[in-house]
């Protein structure tokens, strides 16, 4: 078993390195480059050069990616272009709004979730499974914005509860950042929502389907026990992988939810960074997004590892 | 007697007996803004570009759906934005089946080096979320409708490679592909005439469920302002111009959105409807 969880460290090491790879190409194949952007209308071939030479634009790619890598390994990020600020200071207030917003979303939506797929499970066929299978069938259906504008309606301009956009600064209290955070987090749970719940049934229905299940039901033990304990520590990985796997939709609704809600986050530095070509921005919020998800990846991997009792006993 | 022969017969049921509720209801939504798109400028009670009420997101006898924020009519706009949204959603998802089916089944019937080193990087593609990939592509090139395009078939097709590669792959592996190969049948005729029938299906219905994230995607991109950019209308972008409105009680944002939700909402009870069908004549032919 941990020669397994070894190897999965390893992959998860080398995706992490393509990952970066891949971040660091999206500026080599721009047409042009940094230098001409920052200069833009008023560049001439003698500033372009001392520019050039002074981003180290002058070296060769690969060493370029490398000297990269270096200061990212060390908490480097570079500087803004478009605000010539040091990364670093720009992300980590965001990076943390984000977390804040990425942790309440799963706190709430994957116990519910976990709940409801299970419900469902439970009893295929009944009203409860039709109602969540109604549930979840809006919830992959309808966009973030879509969710957001008929909260916002409801919530903030019928019922006039909660402010229609995230106005936080660095001294807002808690009821403040409740109060900001409500409706974005509400919008995120219904979205990730119909992706969980259909997963987690299928994963349950699937396992039921096992003959060892059966046994138990021959046996004559209830449905809530069979559920729990025979099908739910066996969906334990698979279900684990489902929970990290749905945190790439969640990156994408964090994308749309913080532009709709103007919420001071990490994606909305990354959309600004995008529209204003602040390539070393972009690279940077891309790079921790990624790596994040990888790492999540990871660790569902290998704590799935873990729980299956098959590889726990070297043979 | 005759009874007993009819009965005997259950694939001459015609096919729209198998089409539940949730289908048919699907199936009208989808077919009414397929028309809209198609008949776009010639329903239009407005020009999309003029601006006609004096006031942003004024409630005028003229418009149906009041103003947006420049005071354009937005029933014309929805109406001609149909053609961008689904126009480009549905060229997006046809180029992801390009890509993505093609490499696939080429990994699968070719296998050995080919499969390995395409499914390398297509794992390394998987793992990262899509948006991430298309701020990185849009952040280098800008934006434009061919480059919404293009990034989002890149992003999209390494799912669709995965799928059609399994599915592919287990055609490949069938006693009848084995005989084929025996009788001295040529690699292409395999392809094109053992596998391809065998899993036209399977991805004809992913390709429903691809088309709605696609647009979703493609919407979410024009709604954070990297997609389809202005005048043109689209329901993504339109979303966007009118989503400060939301703050003054303006409902403008809410239609757009609402066509989006209404047109994926479909989509997905066609899938689902199908899928629940299939699977239960499945079970009905094993027993």
């Amino acid at each position: 078993m941990w020669k397994m969880v070894v190897k999965r460290l390893g992959i998860g090491v080398l995706m992490l390195f393509a990952v970066s790879l891949i971040v660091f190409a999206g500026t080599e194949i721009l047409p042009g480059d940094v230098a001409e952007i920052i200069l833009g209308q008023s560049a001439t071939p003698e500033t372009l050069k001392v520019l050039r030479a002074e981003l180290g634009l002058d070296q060769p790619a690969y060493l370029r990616y490398l000297f990269w890598l270096g200061d990212l390994a060390r908490g480097d990020l570079g500087m803004s272009h478009a605000r010539n600020v040091p990364i670093a200071d720009l992300v980590a207030p965001r990076l943390r709004n984000t977390f804040l917003l990425a942790g309440c979303v799963a706190a709430i939506a994957v116990p519910l979730s976990l709940a409801a797929g299970l419900l469902a499970a439970m009893y295929p066929g009944s009203w409860t499974d039709r109602a969540v299978s109604w549930m979840t069938l809006g919830s992959i259906s309808f966009p973030e914005f879509f969710t957001a504008t008929v909260l916002v309606l409801v919530f903030s301009i019928e019922l006039g509860l909660l402010p229609p956009i995230s106005n936080l600064r660095g001294d807002s209290g808690p009821g403040e950042w409740a109060a900001a955070l409500a409706l974005p987090v509400a919008t995120l749970t219904i979205s990730l929502f119909g992706q969980l719940v259909r997963l987690t049934r299928a994963t349950t229905l699937n396992i039921m389907n096992e003959p060892y299940v059966e046994m138990a039901v021959l046996k004559g033990l209830s449905r809530r026990r069979i559920v729990f304990l025979h099908v739910g520590l066996n969906a334990f990985g698979p279900i684990v992988n489902v929970v990290a796997l749905n945190m790439a939709y969640l990156v994408g609704g964090v994308v749309i939810v913080e532009t709709i809600f103007a919420f001071p986050g990490l994606a909305k530095l990354m959309i600004d960074g995008v529209q204003t070509r602040d390539l070393p921005v972009v690279q940077a919020c891309a790079m921790i997004f990624c790596a994040t998800y990888v790492v999540l990846i990871l660790v569902a991997d290998i704590a799935a590892i873990l729980a299956n009792a098959r590889l726990r006993h070297a043979r | 007697m005759t009874d007993m022969d009819l009965d005997d017969r259950p694939a001459r049921r015609g096919w729209h007996k198998r089409i539940g509720p949730g289908g048919w209801a699907g199936t009208a939504v989808i077919l009414f803004w397929a028309l809209v798109a198609l008949l776009g400028p010639w329903i239009a009670p407005h020009d999309p570009g003029a601006t006609i009420a004096d006031m942003p997101y004024a409630a005028d006898e003229r418009l149906l759906l009041g103003a947006d924020y420049i005071g354009r009519d937005i029933w014309s706009r929805i109406i001609l934005g149909a053609r961008t949204t689904l126009g480009l959603a549905l060229a997006a998802t046809v180029l992801t089946y390009l890509i993505g089916a093609t490499l696939g089944i080429c990994a699968a019937t070719v296998g050995g080096w080919a499969d390995a080193g395409l499914s390398r990087v297509n794992d390394v593609l998987l793992s990262l979320p899509n948006i991430m990939l298309a701020l990185l592509v849009i952040a280098a090139f800008g934006t434009s409708n061919i480059v919404v395009i293009a990034t989002t078939a890149v992003v999209f097709s390494s799912s669709v490679f995965r799928f059609s590669r399994a599915l592919a792959m287990n055609v490949m592996v069938q006693d009848f592909v084995e005989v084929a190969g025996i009788r001295g049948e040529r690699f292409p005729w395999i392809v094109f005439h053992e596998v391809m029938p065998n899993i036209a299906m399977p991805l004809l219905s992913d390709f429903g469920m691809k088309l709605v994230f696609v647009m979703l995607f493609i919407s979410g991109l024009s709604f954070i302002g990297l997609g389809v950019q202005p005048p043109t209308p689209d329901w993504g972008s339109m979303v966007r111009e009118n989503v400060q409105g939301l703050a003054y009680g303006s409902y403008a944002a809410l239609w757009p959105a609402g066509a989006i939700a209404s047109l994926t909402l479909a989509i997905n009870l066609v899938v689902d409807d199908l899928s629940a069908r299939s699977s239960r004549a499945i079970t009905q032919t094993m027993g």
